[in-house]
């Protein structure tokens, strides 16, 4: 047993002892442990989240030609507590009129929902929370109770922009679920299992390479499932101004937008599992567990600065054209990519490496590069119709 | 009491009060997320059965679908809501007599057969269920033809709803 | 070891709230919400029987899952139907929907 290797194991077996020693049962020394790591990995969650605030406020910053926060503390790096204190002493105000129970569970469910995820995400070789053999509808279902919380605030909140606001966010994530879901089965397929550490284990080749056009899929979806721009039609600080949280103060709005940090954040590891090969990195997470959790959470960075650059660069979509884009182009796109990825599985099934690899990479192309021409040809026919029936308007 | 047998009693407990609320409570939204905490609770029961698959398969379908669904339909026809007045129709007594008749019956029924006090044969470790449902529900020689039915059945209320739903004007 | 009665009685007394709900209740979704309830003990009782039997027969489960379906097909078409009759009628309480009387 070494501590390198497999630290957590090597706590739990020495706080056995102890609490052996003290008397304690087995049943209760075992329980007692199994909370206190719960509690070890939460806290090392909240430490990332209150990281993020910093990191989102820095980047944003920078992609808008400003230094961001540099006043408190080196490179500002002391500015998230003292958001954290303001978030505090506020005060704390329920609207008139609002469903109190409901009003005060969203935001807990809020956070809630994004804290049970990482039950399932393998940190290292030897440390993960429980290996469910059906991790992928886990994440979806975890997502249902993030749904959940959304509708809870904008209804409970009793105030119509917030209500609006949910409405519009439930839509969108009600309709991305599907081809989030999609993508993630192709995982699945290639790793012959549900299981998060399975997919991890399988990824001797990293599934990006096997599926590029199903992680950028994954990646869209995943933007929309967590409501950030280009897709934040349920925040719309513009004209919802804010959505479904408007009514919230104090800390339960820092629960909703820590746990929205936090959400994208785990997308961005989640996407760095499924696609980019976890905690694996040349053979670097045999060395240490350390150094796993430390290469998982650099490529779960690096998938969240990408949702960050995609935040600050596009613009607001309408609503419309966001739940057309996803019904009629997402989620053929997704259907037709599955069942692809399916039958050259079964067709390469004994082949060696590189043409397995290269047949998914081409089958891939193929169907991205189908589906675009699909998607231009449709757009020249709805260009051609409005704009003649434009011309033919102005000729009465 | 064994460990097992309390968590059973209180998601138990649990889900028949929210369940009990459901079919009480005068406003609608409120019914709605009761249902949700009673579609929870038997999620909990799934699991204390070793359903793993199943306790998943009821949060996302039941809680992320369904339940939502029920939310939207609500909120869509709010007008009529009548969060006052009665809620329950003129026969309820006669409703609340028959549905504890038929529990009754149920319970009798149960008392009066022999398999009723077995207990589980300890779970087999080797054996995944997931696995075999799926490949039951795929395998010709199982269940391949209720299965495809489902799925035809689910595209038929798919355009159903959208063709009954859908403003005609 | 919790004995199969218990899942049973449970699944019963489930079964019969919900029955109260949709014989009782005068709004169309609150009878919805009932049959939701019905279907959820019908469920819990075939888990149970598969548990408690053989568990390689995976019967039970995959009866689970056809009712799921089900019950997604039902709620989405019956909701379709209220909103319909909503929109016709302006009301969603079942005693006043009496057209068919005439």
């Amino acid at each position: 047993m070494d501590f390198l290797k497999d630290p957590l194991q090597v706590a739990a077996n020495w706080l056995f002892g102890i609490l052996a020693g003290w008397g304690v049962a087995d049943l209760w020394a075992q329980v007692l442990i199994g909370f206190l790591g719960v509690f070890l990995l939460i806290a090392l969650l909240m430490v990332v989240d209150i990281l993020l605030v910093w990191v989102e406020r820095k980047v944003v910053s920078r992609f808008q030609s400003r230094i961001g926060p540099n006043r408190v503390g080196p490179f500002g790096l002391i500015q998230p507590f003292a958001d954290i204190i303001k978030l505090l002493i506020k005060e704390d105000t329920t609207p008139e009129g609002a469903d109190r129970a409901l009003y005060n569970l969203a935001p807990v469910l809020s956070m809630m929902s994004v804290l049970i995820l990482w039950a399932v995400v393998p940190l290292a070789p030897t440390i993960l929370g429980v290996d469910l053999n059906i991790g992928v509808l886990y994440i979806i279902g975890a997502g249902a109770i993030g749904t959940l919380s959304i509708i809870m605030a904008g209804w409970s909140s009793n105030n119509k922009y917030s209500l609006l606001g949910a409405f519009r966010e439930v839509a969108v994530m009600l309709s991305f679920e599907i081809p989030m879901l999609t993508m993630m089965l192709i995982p699945t397929i290639f790793a012959g299992s549900m299981g998060i550490a399975a997919i991890t284990q399988a990824q001797d080749v990293w599934f990006f390479f096997l599926a590029p056009l199903a992680a950028i899929i994954f990646l869209i979806a995943a933007i929309a499932e967590l409501g950030r721009a280009p897709f934040d039609m349920g925040e719309a600080e513009s004209e919802l101004i804010s959505g479904y949280n408007i009514e919230y103060s104090g800390m339960k709005f820092g629960m909703f937008y820590a746990g929205e940090l936090l959400h994208a954040f785990t997308f961005g590891s989640f996407w760095a599992i499924l696609f980019f090969g976890g905690y694996r990195f040349f053979g670097l997470e045999k060395v240490s567990a350390f150094l796993a959790i430390a290469v998982l959470l650099f490529k779960a960075f690096i998938g969240y600065w990408i949702i960050m650059w995609v935040k600050y660069t596009l613009l607001r979509i309408r609503i419309d054209h966001m739940l057309v884009f996803n019904w009629k182009f997402l989620t053929p796109v997704a259907f037709a990519l599955l069942m692809v990825t399916a039958f050259m599985n079964a067709l390469l099934a004994e082949s060696p490496t590189w043409l397995y690899v290269g047949g998914m990479f081409l089958s891939n192309v193929l169907v991205a590069w189908i589906s675009l021409e699909l998607a231009r040809f449709a757009a020249r026919k709805e260009r051609e119709r409005t704009e003649g029936a434009l011309t033919a308007e102005a000729r009465r | 009491m064994t460990v097992d047998q309390i968590i059973f009693l209180i998601a138990a407990a649990a889900t028949l009060f929210a369940a009990f609320s459901v079919v009480t409570t005068g406003n609608l939204i409120r019914a709605a997320f009761w249902l949700i905490g009673a579609l929870f609770g038997v999620a909990v029961i799934f699991a204390i059965l070793h359903a793993s698959f199943l306790a998943v398969m009821q949060v996302v379908v039941y809680v992320g679908a369904i339940a939502i669904l029920f939310i939207f339909a609500v909120m869509l026809t709010r007008k009529d809501m009548r969060d006052q007045g009665a809620q329950l129709n003129r026969n309820w007594k006669f409703g609340a007599f028959l549905s504890a008749l038929v529990f009754a019956g149920l319970f009798f029924l149960l008392r009066g057969w022999g398999g009723v006090s077995k207990t589980a044969a300890a779970f087999p470790s080797d054996f995944d269920a997931v696995a075999a449902l799926g490949g039951a529900l795929v395998s010709p020689d199982a269940y391949v033809l209720p299965f495809e039915v489902a799925s035809v059945l689910l595209v038929a209320a798919l355009v159903g709803a959208v063709y009954v739903a859908y403003n005609h004007k | 070891m919790i004995p199969l009665s218990w899942y049973l009685v449970f699944s019963a007394a489930l079964f019969s709230i919900g029955l109260f709900g949709v014989l009782t209740r005068r709004n169309l979704i609150a009878i919805l919400l009932g049959v939701e309830l019905m279907l959820n003990a019908v469920n819990v009782n075939l888990v149970a029987f598969w548990r408690y039997g053989d568990v390689h027969n995976i019967a039970g489960q995959a009866f689970t899952i056809i009712v799921f379906a089900v019950a997604a097909a039902e709620v989405s078409v019956g909701l379709a139907l209220v909103i319909s009759v909503y929109r016709k009628r302006n009301t969603i309480i079942a005693d006043e929907i009496d057209i068919l009387k005439w």
